[in-house]
């Protein structure tokens, strides 16, 4: 395999007590896609915006034991070389696009942002560009439209923006924040399909949040599945789904709603709440709400590499059952 | 009339009124002396305490009455709109810079920077100002320019305090987080994403900030600390008047009306301001 692009090990976050995300470790290769899903508070955003340098310094400690873009040192960067990363080499792209827009300036002004930051065109070409962005990001009668605030755009139009934002500076790596969540199911089908092609046609790495699991099954390539702050299991995306190997993918899996199952046999919730983040964990995090849980889960599980490419954090997979 | 045109003025009927209201009280200023019947010094003791012309005893000669010193209450109003609005604007006007930047450091940063802003404000919130004011100027000495800067330190703390609450919202929005991940300075971020979204509130007190310094400054002049008091201004008028409200309500109630509609004027060219600059109201 070639140096990936994204390569990150051990990352922890800290908001005072509060610790986000508990030595996390993943890597982004270029032209794949790595799904990372986990409930609301798992620590998804949380790892990609601390990757990016985008929590306050004041507020958040981040510390990591390697976190490389293209083999560059990343916590070592000023704020300014990481001000010239975001935007041009990593483009970010939000869940709610109308609450990522800022509304007192026209598209075309947003997208011309980035093009003159990052790619020194001066204001009359940045428009051009920009216009020529819309088009490729499918907004139709862009020439108009760059003109117009976000308001004046549908929920759909907007994502389309925001991804033309993100790629005006042609990053080597997309990281897609849920950037189908507050869409309609349809649009949501358009706008995944847009975000595929492009990462085709560019050969990007692609880091995709979600909490979808049935979009996650269509658009990974690897997913990384976190729980309370760390990654519990990864694993190629057919292999994860066919045989999830960690009781919480495999509850996650089983808590998914389908049709074609009997009545009864459909969705099963996994009982309990994730455990409060700003008091240390002992043990496996997930125990508490496990069905398969035994004495050694008071101590807590390595993510141990199981078979090619998958890798898991439980005491039942290494082969040691009480 | 064109059905465009009168569309047109229906939807701006209130930035029209309100500008319409400025620019008159802005050319009476300008043309003061072509307009005022006689100058504002001038006494007429035999007049003295002169109701309106639209009142018993009253005449044409003094369209609205006459003072304590048989002073043409119309001439003065028209003069005292020269010191009123010139110090009014500037002094809303700075207050306004000074503010606006003290809360958007203060909400921005947070922190220490914010403690000390806040302590700022809440020390000159909790202190008398006409004490500071007494002092600052019995230091500067008096003077148009040495009162405009004291009235500016008395308005500053209303653009503060709203300034750090709106910026407070605004920074946690998404779109500075976005604008931050496509690589955009910090002074662009404060300027074009923060600061621009949280002009809404500045308007609102810079109408009411107006007639706090319109009124102050006629405090001060009645103090003897500010501008000369013989100078006529609305603040000083209505201060006058004071004494003679069961006597002689006119004297007061001029000036106040003028303060009121100026007040009015500046508040409904605000408001519509507001509306126009914000992209979210429909056209």
């Amino acid at each position: 395999m070639s140096r990936p692009l994204l390569d990150v090990k051990d990352l922890d976050v800290r908001f005072g007590p509060l610790h986000a995300v508990r030595g996390v470790s993943f890597s982004v290769a270029p032209g794949e896609t790595l799904g990372v899903v986990g409930e609301s508070g798992s620590g998804k955003s949380t790892t990609m915006l601390a990757v990016l340098g985008l929590h306050p310094k004041r507020q958040a400690n981040v510390a990591a034991d390697r976190l490389e873009f293209d083999g560059e040192d990343l916590l070592s960067k000023s704020d300014g070389q990481m001000r010239d990363l975001r935007g041009r080499r990593v483009g970010l792209i939000f869940q709610d696009p109308l609450a990522a827009l800022n509304p007192l300036m026209t598209v075309g002004k947003q997208i011309g942002e980035v093009l003159i930051r990052h790619r020194g065109l001066d204001k009359q070409s940045a428009r051009g560009e920009a216009v020529k962005l819309l088009e490729r990001t499918g907004v139709p009668d862009p020439m108009r439209r760059a003109s117009q605030f976000p308001h004046q755009f549908s929920g759909g139009m907007r994502q389309r923006v925001m991804i033309a934002i993100a790629l005006a500076g042609r990053p080597d790596l997309l990281i897609a924040d849920e950037p189908t969540t507050a869409l309609d199911v349809t649009v949501q089908a358009e706008i995944v399909r847009l975000i595929r092609d492009i990462q085709q046609a560019n050969g990007m790495g692609l880091v995709w949040i979600t909490h979808d699991l049935a979009l996650m099954a269509r658009v990974a390539d690897r997913v990384m599945v976190m729980y309370a702050g760390a990654v519990v299991e990864e694993a190629p995306v057919d292999r994860l789904y066919a045989m999830p190997r960690h009781p919480y993918t495999a509850g996650l899996l089983g808590s998914i709603a389908r049709l074609d199952q009997p009545r009864g046999k459909r969705a099963r919730a996994i009982a309990g709440t994730p455990p409060a983040m700003d008091q240390p964990i002992s043990g496996c995090a997930f125990a508490p709400r496990c069905p398969v849980r035994f004495d050694k889960c008071a101590a807590a599980p390595p993510l141990v590499s199981l078979d090619e490419g998958v890798r898991a954090a439980c005491w039942r997979l290494t082969g040691e059952q009480a | 009339m064109s059905a465009l045109s009168s569309r047109f003025l229906l939807r701006n009927s209130v930035g029209i009124i309100g500008a319409t209201i400025i620019l008159t009280a802005v050319a009476i200023a300008v043309f003061a002396p072509l307009i005022a019947p006689v100058t504002a010094s001038q006494i007429d003791l035999r007049a003295r305490l002169a109701p309106p012309f639209f009142v018993d005893g009253g005449s044409i000669k003094h369209l609205m009455g006459t003072d304590n010193l048989g002073r043409d209450i119309f001439s003065r109003l028209i003069y005292g709109s020269r010191i009123s609005l010139a110090v009014g604007t500037a002094a809303a006007l700075l207050g306004a810079v000074i503010g606006s930047l003290m809360g958007i450091l203060a909400g921005y940063f947070g922190g220490k920077v914010d403690g000390v802003i806040s302590w700022f404000v809440d020390v000159q919130l909790a202190f008398p100002f006409t004490l500071l004011a007494i002092f600052l100027l019995g230091t500067l000495g008096g003077g148009f320019y040495a009162v405009v800067i004291v009235l500016a330190l008395a308005t500053w703390v209303n653009y503060a305090r709203v300034v750090r609450a709106q910026v407070l919202t605004v920074k946690v929005q998404d779109y500075v987080l976005a604008a931050r991940a496509v690589g955009v300075g910090t002074p662009r971020t404060l300027w074009r994403y923060i600061f621009a979204n949280s002009t809404a509130p500045i308007i609102v007190v810079a109408s009411f900030s107006t007639a706090q310094a319109i009124l102050t400054q006629a405090a001060l002049s009645f103090l003897g600390v500010g501008i000369d008091p013989s100078i006529p201004s609305w603040g000083a008028m209505l201060n006058d008047g004071r004494d003679y409200l069961q006597k002689a309500w006119w004297i007061a109630t001029f000036p106040g009306l003028a303060i009121a509609l100026t007040v009015l004027g500046v508040n409904l060219f605000g408001d519509w301001l507001r509306d126009r600059l914000d992209p979210r109201s429909a056209r």
